[in-house]
């Protein structure tokens, strides 16, 4: 026999052997993954890759984050790579409808004229609550005359055009104190929701304050500033409660004080609030978003904790699962 | 005319009403030379104080912790964080910057100095743009490089769009530095090199560019440092703010130590504070590095006619 076809032949052998164990391999992967089936997808095994694009609010970003460090430390997926971005909520909007993010992290929920955006574009997507937030009103430390507001009283010092420059302007009981304000930047998703509750309309506000997109300068500036006022994220409080006082808010049922439970149980009105992620259909279509985001909802709790946020209430879980279940029923 | 001025200027004091002159302009003389001193005290004291107090925030970072981990999202690992992948970041862009824009500097200079006929309408229009160019704030660069590189063109939010808006916005910084250096080539090495039979070619590449170098180099390096302080652009451009891998090619994600920088400080915690100060002082090593080796270049290939 010509030596070519007898290497040829060997060879076939070789080839016929190694589809049959690929067969076989594949066959016992395929009934290896139908017993383990029951709700572990993330982690499934299989090796994914490509990339899982977050972009959108600073105030949730943090979150992301947290989901991204844990997911590439637990998921066992070291070709996913998850890229978490701060244009803000609007701007996230921007891209999320444009199709360039996967993910969009939203500190308010979707307005109308961004909805009508991704329509245009034929973006479809789901919006998931993973955390609560309780926006709190903060004043200095020597503060010792104000302890509550009510939203009234907040929305006098806020409004549009409002002329209070100074405490006892806000209730005659408070001193003669110059009044100072710091709060959030127009592009934020905080200042629509905080402008929103208190001043009735989304956007208004008045507009002689120190405005900033980052919240450590309002820390700094409340805290350096007898009658300063400003307004952010608890976790902000949080990690300054040293330096501050958080005022209570009177939303008409008496004061509450922000914290955990208040935010969670919504006593904290109005100005408890939500946090989101919107999953785009196709970016859901991607195993890896998918797989990303299957991971962010089944360890939503440590990741909250990780990050410090308020976290669900086993209502809002269930409602998660649900609206994810239907995500990727739908796609 | 002149004679009186001079004499006045030297400290004579046989002349007649020498001491007069001098007892007149001294308290102007020392008035200027304490401005020029007390801005001098301003601008140093400035700078000494800003990188104490960095170098203070950031003392307990500066190790190779901050080259060797990857940011975390973890509030409870922030010690064991750093800002690998801004610093990968932020060397793949301006390699990236280095290889689009220092060709088409050079080039560019090297024809408006050496070809171009500056009696014509188009050449002079384009002097003038390069020199407006030079003055557009770089957010301006941002804008439109979001525009028109990355969503018209279809580069998307990727480190290769970064890279070329930054080389645009540092190429008239370039182009003027070469020109300067190959203007500082002197016309009688030109004319030598002619007068012995060289092309125009031949004498631009083989006489006024080796010449020019140390000029060439201060300059481009210079403008690269420029290049990597730069956050205002490549925020608008998309530059993500938390990444855990390093730039995988020319179409990754990336962010950059501005940006890394720019975010840590609105965290509310103090870990990211003090991570931000130790990235400063790494960014700052960098440019530090890279304008010491624009000195040394200079001071070692200048030539002096």
């Amino acid at each position: 026999m010509h030596p070519d076809r007898e290497a040829y032949l060997v060879n076939r052998n070789v080839l016929s052997r190694r589809v049959l164990a690929g067969v076989a391999l594949a066959a016992l992967a395929l009934t290896g993954c139908g017993s383990d089936t029951d709700g572990d997808t993330a982690g499934s095994g299989e090796a994914l890759s490509g990339e899982v694009k977050v972009d959108g609010s600073s105030t949730v970003a943090p979150l992301s984050e947290a989901a991204a460090s844990f997911y590439g430390e637990e998921a066992g997926q070291p070709g996913v790579n998850v890229s978490v971005g701060t244009s803000g909520t609007g701007g996230g909007f921007e891209k999320f409808c444009k199709g360039e993010t996967d993910i969009s992290d939203a500190s308010r929920p979707i307005k109308d004229e961004e909805k009508a955006a991704c329509e245009a574009a034929g973006i479809q997507y789901k919006e998931l609550i993973v955390a609560n937030d309780a926006l709190t009103v903060v004043v200095n430390k020597e503060n010792t005359w104000a302890d509550c507001l009510t939203v009234d009283q907040l929305k006098k010092i806020w409004e549009p055009n409002s002329k209070v420059a100074s405490w006892n302007q806000v209730d005659p009981s408070f001193p003669n104190e110059p009044l100072e304000l710091f709060g959030a930047g127009t592009d934020s998703g905080t200042f629509d929701y905080f402008t929103d509750e208190i001043n009735g309309e989304e956007g208004a506000s008045r507009t002689d304050y120190t405005a900033s997109e980052n919240d450590n300068v309002t820390v700094q500036g409340v805290a350096g500033t007898k009658g300063g006022l400003g307004y952010f994220g608890f976790t902000y409080f949080e990690e300054n409660a040293d330096k501050l006082k958080a005022l209570k808010v009177d939303g008409g049922e008496g004061c509450v004080e922000p914290s955990l439970e208040t935010a969670q149980s919504n006593a904290y009105k109005p100005l408890s609030r939500p946090l989101f992620i919107y999953v785009s259909d196709s970016g859901a279509k991607k195993p890896q978003v998918a797989d990303f985001v299957t991971f962010y909802i089944e360890s939503i709790d440590d990741i909250v904790k990780e990050a410090k946020f308020v976290p669900l209430t086993e209502e809002q879980k269930s409602t998660l699962k649900s609206e994810f279940d239907a995500l990727k029923a739908s796609i | 005319m002149s004679a009186p001025t001079l004499t006045s200027t030297r400290p004579d004091p046989s002349a007649p009403g020498a001491a007069l002159t001098q007892r007149r302009s001294r308290p102007g003389d020392l008035a200027f030379r304490l401005a020029m001193q007390a801005c001098l005290v301003v601008a140093f004291g400035v700078l000494t104080g800003l990188l104490t107090w960095v170098l203070i925030k950031g003392w307990n970072r500066l190790d190779s912790r901050l080259w060797t981990e990857m940011p975390t999202g973890l509030t409870s690992r922030l010690d064991g964080a750093g800002v690998q992948s801004a610093l990968v970041g932020t060397l793949w862009i301006i390699s990236l910057v280095a290889v689009i824009c220092l060709p088409i500097g050079i080039l560019s200079a090297i024809y408006l100095e050496e070809y171009a006929d500056n009696t014509r309408w188009y050449n002079r229009l384009l002097e003038l743009n390069i020199q407006n160019l030079a003055g557009v704030p770089s957010i301006i660069f941002g804008i439109l490089g979001l525009g028109i590189i990355a969503r018209a063109l279809g580069f998307g939010f990727t480190i290769t769009t970064a890279a070329i808006v930054l080389s645009l916005l540092v190429l008239p910084v370039v182009i003027i530095a070469t020109r300067e250096a190959i203007r500082a080539v002197p016309q009688s090495i030109r004319q030598a090199s002619y007068a012995l039979g060289a092309t125009k070619w031949q004498t631009v590449s083989r006489q006024v560019l080796p010449s020019a170098v140390p000029g060439i180099a201060t300059g481009s390096i210079l403008a690269l440092s420029r290049a990597i302080g730069e956050a205002a652009p490549l925020i608008v451009l998309g530059a993500v703010t938390f990444i855990t891998f390093n730039p995988n090619g020319l179409d990754s994600a990336y962010t950059a130590l501005p940006i890394q920088i720019f975010t840590f400080i609105t965290r509310p915690q103090a870990e990211f504070t003090e991570l931000a100060a130790g990235a400063i002082v790494l960014l700052l090593a960098i440019v530090l590095a890279m304008n010491s080796i624009a000195i040394f270049v200079r001071n070692r290939f200048e030539k002096r006619w």
